[in-house]
């Protein structure tokens, strides 16, 4: 897994509540066997018309908007325990998510891709909204050592949670089961003592 | 994160009793390192897992602790031939070279007898008991704490986990306890309450919550209820659900063909009788719903929180709060609704019976049981796909098939189906259908296609009429 500290980008605004994975990643192209491609089909049904070619009112076919941080509204990746979706989120190009309520099994899953969600209050959020709409090039910073989220136009700054423990992988590229290999006794204990 | 229980002074509940029995350690600061005593396995969210082994050049830990069962990527008919669909194949034979490969035990290809939607399959066969940590890379997982089980939706770098060392980690989640006093009405079924605990909770309501489900209502209800009801508690977002282990359960469980046996069974059932919430146990939140107050239930929107008593009118934009009114404006406008407009009385184009929310037997008979001696409608396509192979025999067994075939319906062969439409059966932009599946998302039971949620009565009262009908 990339490691992750800290990022400043330009953001693309999705102000939709409750993206669940389904929209994500269609359950058409959950299909592969490997975890590469995704990216080009994330969002696909809004993405895209019928015969492939972008839809221009959807946010991501909007040349005006770029960035490797996502700004979503609340409940993002509600539904499907899919990590095709985060597999889809990250293949994007995507390092960031930033919403003020996302469902836990796609926050997991983010997570377990490199992929940072971050929380931020709705009065943060609404404002990330409106000042990208005057200005497409505002920024956000993201740094996770401080666990702190700027709104650089604004410059208002929230901090964010996140576990420990997943604080660590992220800032080490490490990832869970190369901790859980390492408790193979432990494993193996609790299973004796059953 | 402490092991302990967070409330030293008040009793366990018993997501924590089952949670504490089976922590191996904690990470400091961090998550739990939770031993999982059944993985269910499926080609869609697993070829990525295995190929992780692979590559880190692994063996399965405990291959007799997972089972596994085609059923999301699979058609519904002709399943004696090879799918023709070139990519679904070969999603398919990479399941079935990675069961090989990796000696797997339990491992049910298409056309094997036990084949079937992984949910329904695990109960049926006995893998699900009381007690147990369950986990699956499927969000409907939560379907097997119908038993008093920890069950719940993994991702797939968990499944690889899970693999690797029967164990995944996991932050404890907070309890909620939802109460259902009262009796259903006659008419009202599970999936009424179910859609109507999410309307009242919203799509992300229980997040971060692992749920008990309790009260006279919940007790009155069969061990295939119970599923379909732990079955939804994703829809509100919640890691699961759960409900205490009764006589009912147990007598469910005794005789299927993975379940204890002889003195191994004794010493479970004893253990499991211990499975129950203490009285002083204090939850981190609780709601009361009244269930003779809850109507036959359909969605209107595009999540499972968009739900409404049947004879009710969609809510009017003002009744939104403002920062949900473009998703709202939008989610009807996709379905082609109004603000403000009743759907009973409809026209409908599809029906959708099946899925592991209600592809079981008891459905079948709820369906069969409405529709005996009535003719299907004309405009309506029905696809009735039993949620496994067992399922299929008992219809047929206990004449439900006749009075289908009478009434002008065919049974379609088991599978995920039109739930998520991955394979064939997916409804065309712009059609109604009447689904008992769970999601209503936008696409889910394909491009364009528009999922009205209800329960197998009200599916099969629009499978006659061809309208949204109260039964």
């Amino acid at each position: 897994m990339e490691k992750f500290q800290t990022l400043t980008s330009t953001y693309i605004p999705l102000p939709i509540e409750n993206v669940d994975t389904d929209q994500i990643i269609p359950a058409r192209f959950l299909k592969a066997t490997d975890k590469n491609g995704f990216g080009d089909n994330l969002f696909a049904d809004w993405r895209y018309n019928k015969d492939g070619s972008p839809k221009a009112d959807f946010v991501l076919n909007n040349p005006t908007y770029k960035g490797e941080i996502l700004v979503a509204g609340k409940n993002f990746g509600s539904g499907s325990s899919r990590e095709h979706a985060a597999w889809a989120v990250a293949g994007y190009g995507f390092k960031v998510v930033v919403s003020s309520f996302f469902a836990d099994i796609f926050k997991n899953n983010a997570l377990n891709n490199g992929v940072l969600p971050v929380v931020v209050s709705p009065e943060f959020l609404a404002k990330l909204f409106a000042d990208v709409a005057s200005d497409p090039q505002a920024t956000i910073t993201v740094d996770l050592q401080n666990q702190t989220v700027t709104n650089n136009k604004s410059q208002q700054t929230e901090s964010f949670e996140i576990n420990p423990y997943k604080k660590e992988c992220l800032l080490n590229g490490l990832d869970d089961i190369d901790y859980l290999l390492s408790k193979k006794d432990l494993i193996e204990q609790y299973e004796k003592s059953k | 994160m402490s092991t302990d229980s967070q409330k030293p002074s008040a009793g366990k509940t018993l997501f924590d009793k089952i949670w504490d029995a089976h922590t191996v350690s904690t990470v400091e600061n961090g998550p739990t390192q939770l031993y999982i005593d059944r993985h269910f396995c499926h080609e869609v969210t697993s070829p990525q897992a295995f190929a992780g082994l692979r590559a880190r050049g692994l063996k399965v830990f405990r291959p007799e602790r997972t089972t596994m069962t085609a059923d999301h990527n699979t058609p519904t008919i002709n399943q004696d031939q090879p799918v023709s669909d070139p990519i679904s194949r070969n999603q398919l034979d990479t399941f079935d070279k990675n069961a090989k490969e990796f000696d797997m035990p339990f491992y049910y290809p298409l056309g094997n007898k036990k084949n079937g939607v992984v949910h329904i399959i695990g109960p049926e066969n006995g893998f699900t008991h009381p007690g147990m940590t369950i986990v699956c890379g499927d969000s409907h997982t939560s379907t097997h704490g119908a038993f008093g089980a920890i069950a719940f939706g993994i991702g797939t770098s968990e499944v690889e986990m899970v693999l690797a060392s029967q164990c995944i980690l996991q932050t404890r989640a907070k309890t909620m306890r939802i109460n259902f006093t009262g009796k259903l009405q006659d008419g009202v079924i599970a999936k009424d309450l179910a859609l109507y605990m999410i309307s009242q909770l919203t799509t992300g309501g229980a997040t971060g919550y692992f749920v008990e489900y309790a009260g006279e209502a919940i007790r009155n209800m069969s061990m295939e209820e119970r599923m379909t009801v732990c079955n939804l508690s994703i829809e509100m977002g919640a890691r699961g659900g759960m409900i205490a282990p009764d006589e009912k359960t147990f007598e469910y469980v005794k005789g299927r063909e993975f379940a204890p046996k002889g003195e191994e069974w004794d010493k479970q059932l004893a253990y499991w009788k211990t499975l129950k919430t203490d009285e002083d146990a204090v939850f981190d939140k609780e709601y009361t719903f009244d269930a003779s107050q809850i109507p036959p239930m359909i969605t209107y929107g595009t999540n499972p929180g968009m739900g409404m008593g049947i004879t009710d009118s969609i809510p009017t934009l003002e009744a939104i709060d403002e920062a949900g009114r473009i998703s709202f404006q939008k989610s009807l406008d996709y379905m082609g609704f109004q603000p403000g407009e009743k759907l009973e009385g409809k026209s409908i184009d599809y029906v959708f019976l099946g899925s592991c929310t209600n592809g079981r037997i008891e459905d079948f008979r709820v369906f069969a049981n409405y529709v005996k001696g009535k003719k299907k409608a004309d405009n309506v396509t029905a696809w009735l796909v039993p949620g496994s192979w067992m399922v299929e025999k008992q219809i047929r067994e206990e004449g439900l098939y006749d009075i289908l075939t009478e009434a002008g319906f065919a049974l379609r062969q088991p599978g995920c189906s039109a739930c998520l439409a991955m394979n064939d059966d997916k409804v065309p932009a712009g059609k109604y259908a009447v689904s008992t599946s769970n999601r209503n998302f936008e696409g889910r039971q394909g491009p364009g296609a528009r999922t009205i949620l209800a329960g197998p009565l009200v599916a099969a009262a629009a499978a006659i009429t061809g309208k949204i009908t109260n039964p």
